[in-house]
């Protein structure tokens, strides 16, 4: 394998991608192998002498591995600065933080939009259907590769705390401590439903041409778009929408006509068309499609406790927040629940918040607190105090 | 460590060092963090306030925001050495199952309670004909947490029939020094503001002298003068 690695921001943040040769294929659940491999990641901090202090990152479905480190797209911060960065929970100075993007995604992973060694066309709807758990498998190829043998912790909220129950399930011997955000150990119906809607209305713009769009040279930008308006509700709670807009107009009085007359309308059309540009159709089919398929206790004969079963030694985190419908806290107590039947010895918070899902990226002082807390009580008993 | 709650002390005392010890309603985590930092135990605690949780965490303790009502079936069978119950047990809403989960999750539990036979409380109801408020049970009936109050006969009735071993019992009033007391005797009924007990499933095997030295009293069996003295009594 050859590593590109290119000095991003800042000494301490290094960008690059793990090309993984034919002969190392990442073996999916569906059967199918996925070669050649590439997986584009961001690292912060330094490897300690003992490989000890490395952190995985685990993103939710439309993040990427810019976790703490401007975007080269957007040219914003990176998504979960709050939590990464001098003086913050997970501090480089500290950490060995890795981030990578999950497969299947758009931002220099192996993904839909790339191109297939078969046809030397981009893969479109020929790319495999993948799950968390073939992201994690992939994640584990990386930090292998990056020569960590033990994780100090894997962290992720949302799709990223489902990768992380999956790390706990099929590598708790990599894992020294472990922290689930607002995530859920399977996909409900309701989350099934909303991601379906998103899904048929990429299928239903024209420009989507049953996912073989860039050899057309066009985009399903309106399609993605409305997916990703109705895919934001979900990530906030009733009260953040009314307290942010209630009914406020955009001007004075009312168009009588279909124009963006509220504040919420513009503000969704705004969260869709700057969603187009850094996202990709076919990945959003794809991710969402492994969130679907996601559930934990299948492979396990439907039992939760056992797929922790394995993970006694690993020190769980689970969190989630009071207004968050989307995996609302009674499946952080399942999983909690789980992990004590299991054994396992588990933390569990329900932090009271009104922001809904969303709240994990946000300003959320007892998030932070949680994590901090926890965060440096594993150091020490890891020793990196 | 000056101002060391009395029923803290005597836990302190009587947990074995690194020890497994659950806290159920562990509120901030003081005794947790007590027991770590005095005795190396490996803690978890449970409780439902949020702001009780995220002080745990901060503290870096093992907590689970959950009800001690709901939430102990899901702990598996003897995960722990010692389940604490610091004078919570009259606030649960079935003290009965709760002391049975205490003791299935763990080896022994350490349950410490109000004493409603108390002879202020006698007093208090005899006298006013009030509702009790006195310095174990300070606050009025409408505003009260307490919804199962019993006193030390009660309890013990109950360990009885829940087949339980009572191996250790103290007496706590208000300040004074704990006072190791067999707790189906009378007097301590009228005289005991609250009671400590360390209980254990008369099932269970019982447990080498050395580990059953819970308090302080050195190489004597302390669990023979309440224990054997009752059963004695209760075979005749």
């Amino acid at each position: 394998m050859s590593e590109a690695a290119t000095a991003t921001a800042g000494a301490e943040t290094q960008g690059g991608t793990m090309r993984f040769p034919a002969n190392k294929s990442l073996r999916l659940d569906s059967g199918a192998r996925l070669a050649p491999l590439e997986i584009a990641y961001n690292t912060y901090g330094r490897l300690n002498a003992d490989r000890s202090n490395a952190v995985l990152v685990c993103h939710a479905l439309t993040g990427d591995q810019h976790v703490a480190s401007i975007h080269p797209t957007t040219g914003k911060p990176g998504w979960w600065t709050r939590v990464i960065g001098p003086g913050k929970p997970l501090d480089p100075e500290r950490y060995f933080i890795i981030c990578s993007n999950v497969i299947g995604g758009c931002m220099g992973s192996t993904g839909p939009a790339s191109i297939d060694p078969k046809t030397g066309q981009p893969y479109g709807l020929s790319f495999p259907v993948i799950t968390i758990a073939d992201m994690v498998r992939a994640q584990a190829m990386l930090v292998e590769a990056l020569g960590v043998e033990t994780l100090f912790a894997v962290v992720g909220g949302s799709m990223g705390g489902m990768q992380v129950l999956q790390w706990a399930a099929d590598y708790p011997e990599k894992l020294f401590s472990a922290i689930c955000i607002a995530a859920a150990p399977r996909h409900s119906a309701q989350n099934i439903a909303f991601h379906e809607v998103g899904r048929q209305a990429i299928m239903a713009d024209p420009d989507w041409r049953a996912g073989a769009y860039e050899q057309a040279g066009v985009r399903p930008e309106k399609g993605l778009a409305v997916a990703r308006m109705a895919a934001h509700i979900t990530y906030l709670s009733e009260a953040a929408l009314q307290r942010k807009f209630g009914r406020e107009l955009q001007r004075d009085g009312l168009s009588w006509g279909f124009d963006a007359d509220f504040q919420v309308e513009s503000y969704l059309r705004h969260q869709g068309a700057s969603f187009v540009d850094r996202f990709d159709a076919n990945s959003y089919l794809y991710i969402t499609r492994a969130m679907d398929y996601f559930d934990l206790a299948a492979k396990h004969g439907g039992a939760l406790t056992e797929a922790f079963r394995k993970a006694r030694a690993v020190k769980f985190c689970v969190l989630s927040f009071s207004s968050d419908w989307l995996y609302p806290t009674s499946e952080s107590r399942d999983v909690v629940r789980a992990l004590n039947a299991a054994g396992c010895r588990a933390s569990f918070a329900e932090i009271v918040s009104d922001k809904g899902h969303d709240a994990f990226l946000l300003d959320e002082p007892h998030l932070d607190a949680s994590l901090r807390g926890f965060l440096s009580a594993q150091a020490q008993a890891r020793g990196l105090a | 460590m000056s101002v060391l709650r009395e029923d803290f002390r005597e836990i302190l005392r009587l947990v074995r060092p690194a020890a497994r010890v659950l806290d159920v309603g562990c509120g901030e985590g003081e005794l947790l963090e007590l027991l770590t930092r005095e005795k190396g135990v490996d803690g978890q605690g449970l409780e439902i306030g949020q702001a009780g949780v995220s002080a745990c965490l901060a503290k870096g303790l093992a907590v689970v925001q959950g009800d001690g009502d709901r939430d102990l079936d899901y702990f598996p069978t003897q995960a722990f050495d010692y389940a604490v119950l610091s004078k919570t047990l009259q606030q649960m809403r079935e003290p009965a199952h709760v002391l049975s989960e205490l003791l299935r999750i763990a080896d022994q539990a350490v349950v410490s309670l109000p004493n409603f036979g108390h002879w202020r409380v006698r007093w208090a109801l005899l006298a006013k004909g009030r509702m009790p408020e006195t310095r174990a049970l300070p606050e009025p009936w409408w505003s009260t947490p307490n919804i199962h109050l019993c006193t030390l006969r009660d309890f013990t009735a109950l360990c009885r029939e829940l087949d339980l071993r009572i191996d250790a019992c103290s007496a706590l009033s208000g300040g004074k020094p704990a006072r190791p007391i067999d707790p189906e005797k009378p007097i301590e009924n009228w005289r005991s503001e609250s009671a400590l007990f360390l209980l254990s499933r008369r099932a269970a095997p019982a447990r080498a002298p050395a580990e059953v030295d819970l308090f302080g009293e050195v190489a004597a069996p302390p669990a023979e003068p309440a224990a054997a003295k009752r059963r004695r009594r209760a075979k005749a």
